[in-house]
């Protein structure tokens, strides 16, 4: 029963994304929805290296957007088909979370943490120099055509990013429930006695990079078919980062549910504020909502759950 | 299977501070083996020299399986705990924000552990009936001497057959410390297990040491074939019985 369930949940969402795109007519939501399911995997593959593991990333937006000019170049070069953009948006990606993991994870605690905020800053630079892939200025992606069963090319990003969404969760899950887990829990708490216990700290931690290096680069490698324009400053934005780090510690840390929690409703909260007042609170937004989950929640939603789960118990 | 841990010339220390010159130490088959000598000597960097926390510079380190012979040093911590030797680190080293449970588990990240992992926690839990009842209390949240037990316990869930234990008193009340000690004596007779123990409590420590080693700065300076030699050593009369 608790083996299944998550399945059936997965494949739950799934068929509600599918049907949503037979009975949803305003194409608006699923510009919406995409974001929404973006930020579920973004959140996600933030947590399996800042939430499991305790290794704070500043630098999800170079992971991101690296993924996304992956797909650049393989569409420029190919015309790649999504599937393709996507394995090697989230190979590129890992290969990156491998590299940046082996060089700074010897090193503890916020240094790792300078260190992506500088890889982000470096491949910023590099791409806006980049003339192939349309340097500062971007370039212009054409999508292809609607197939069916989807009415629009957005519909079918919409579907495959909720269905990135469903593997993403389901690798936390899983990486939750194992010895790697386990082992990752361990250094978060004490990385010492993880290493006096036997527990093989580097490579556990690398393995953590590379997860949710390619987690951020699987969802950014659709980016280009979404938006049409890749252009450094909003491929690079200061959004990926922050909000991939806020999701998680609102929804709550150690748990897969957490930052799919905090996705949904602070990405949601930050549709409804664009459509209805402007794009440009987002950041306040999180902000705000930040400080007082700090303050008042500093277990995130999951935990103020469970405590008052557990003094109901009591 | 009989095994033997063999300590020979080990110099050892971190960046340019060298802390051993020099140390050779046994543990045989079965035996409790006390390392004494008082803060700043070298007993902790010895500890880590064995289980591959601190490089050696010069000297051997290895373990006699059935006349076999396996050398540690250049071995990472995983694998020499692979060999089934365990540590109880000095200042207990638990996981504070994890429950009694998970702690105990983590005991037996080693593959080999994780196949009996059911018996061994139950063999666990009964041995320490305090942390039976703590099973889902946070390790932080215990007490000095309940947070030793759970030290001495999740080392044991990897089923060693050589426990190292550094400086089990550490913190802890005297009659906390002799709780402490008649607990790993009684272990150490139930599993049949080999132990290494730094210690600076004297009275303590030889209560269940078969015989012992006094390091002073780094060097052996004695050799105490029984706890009796031990104990009417000069050595030991100035340091630690005050006379």
């Amino acid at each position: 029963m608790k083996k299944g369930l998550p399945l059936l949940i997965a494949v739950g969402v799934l068929l509600a994304a599918l049907v949503a795109t037979r009975l949803v007519g305003n194409r608006y939501l699923y510009f919406a929805g995409y974001v929404i399911f973006q930020y579920v995997v973004l959140a996600t593959a933030w947590n399996i290296l800042g939430g499991y593991t305790g290794y704070v990333n500043f630098g999800t937006a170079g992971f991101f957007a690296l993924g996304a000019y992956t797909a650049t170049v393989l569409i420029l070069a190919f015309k790649a088909p999504l599937p393709v953009q996507i394995v090697a948006g989230g190979l590129v990606s890992a290969v990156l979370g491998l590299g940046i993991g082996y060089l700074t994870l010897r090193l503890r605690g916020v240094f790792f943490s300078i260190a992506t905020l500088a890889l982000a800053l470096v491949l910023q630079t590099f791409v806006m120099n980049w003339e192939y892939v349309g340097g500062a200025k971007g370039v212009s992606i054409i999508r292809p055509a609607a197939f069916p069963p989807f009415a629009s090319y957005v519909e079918f990003l919409f579907f495959v990013m909720a269905a990135l969404a469903v593997v993403s969760a389901m690798a936390a899950w899983w990486i939750e429930n194992s010895w790697v887990g386990r082992g990752l829990a361990a250094i978060r708490d004490n990385e010492e006695a993880a290493e006096c216990m036997g527990v093989p700290t580097l490579r556990l931690k690398l393995l953590a990079t590379v997860v949710s290096g390619c987690f951020m680069g699987v969802a950014g490698a659709p980016f280009p078919y979404y938006v049409t324009l890749v252009e450094p400053v909003s491929a690079f934005s200061l959004d990926y980062a922050v909000n991939s780090l806020a999701m998680p510690m609102i929804g709550g840390t150690t748990t897969w549910i957490g930052p799919i929690v905090g996705a949904i409703l602070l990405s949601t909260a930050q549709q409804v504020a664009t459509v209805t007042i402007s794009s440009e609170l987002n950041l306040l937004i999180v902000g705000i909502v930040l400080v007082a989950f700090v303050l008042l929640a500093p277990q995130g939603i999951v935990g103020l759950v469970q405590r008052l789960a557990g003094r109901r118990r009591a | 299977m009989a095994s033997r841990l063999v300590v020979e010339d080990v110099h050892a220390g971190y960046g340019a501070v060298r802390v051993l010159h020099g140390v050779s130490v046994e543990a045989n088959e079965g035996e409790t083996v006390v390392l004494l000598g008082t803060n700043g000597n070298g007993k902790s960097t010895l500890i880590k020299s064995i289980m591959g926390m601190v490089a050696p510079a010069r000297g051997a380190i290895f373990l006699e399986l059935d006349g076999k012979r396996i050398d540690l040093v250049g071995r990472s911590t995983e694998d020499i705990v692979n060999l089934g030797i365990a540590l109880v680190p000095e200042g207990r080293r638990l996981f504070p924000k994890l429950t009694v449970e998970e702690n105990l588990l983590l005991g037996a990240y080693r593959r080999a552990a994780r196949r009996d992992i059911k018996r061994n926690l139950d063999s666990c839990l009964e041995m320490f009936p305090i942390l039976q009842e703590r099973k889902r209390q946070l390790a932080g949240s215990m007490s000095g001497g309940e947070q030793q037990m759970l030290a001495v316990a999740r080392a044991l869930m990897s089923a060693p057959r050589l426990l190292l234990v550094d400086e089990p008193s550490v913190g802890l009340a005297p009659i906390l410390v002799s709780r402490v000690i008649s607990k790993i004596q009684e272990l150490k007779d139930r599993y049949q297990l080999t132990v290494l123990m730094a210690e600076q409590n004297f009275n303590q420590a030889t209560k269940i040491a078969d015989r012992g080693y006094i390091i002073v700065h780094g060097r052996i300076e004695f050799e105490g074939a029984s706890t009796q030699a031990l104990s009417e050593h000069e050595l030991v009369k100035r340091f630690y019985l005050g006379v």
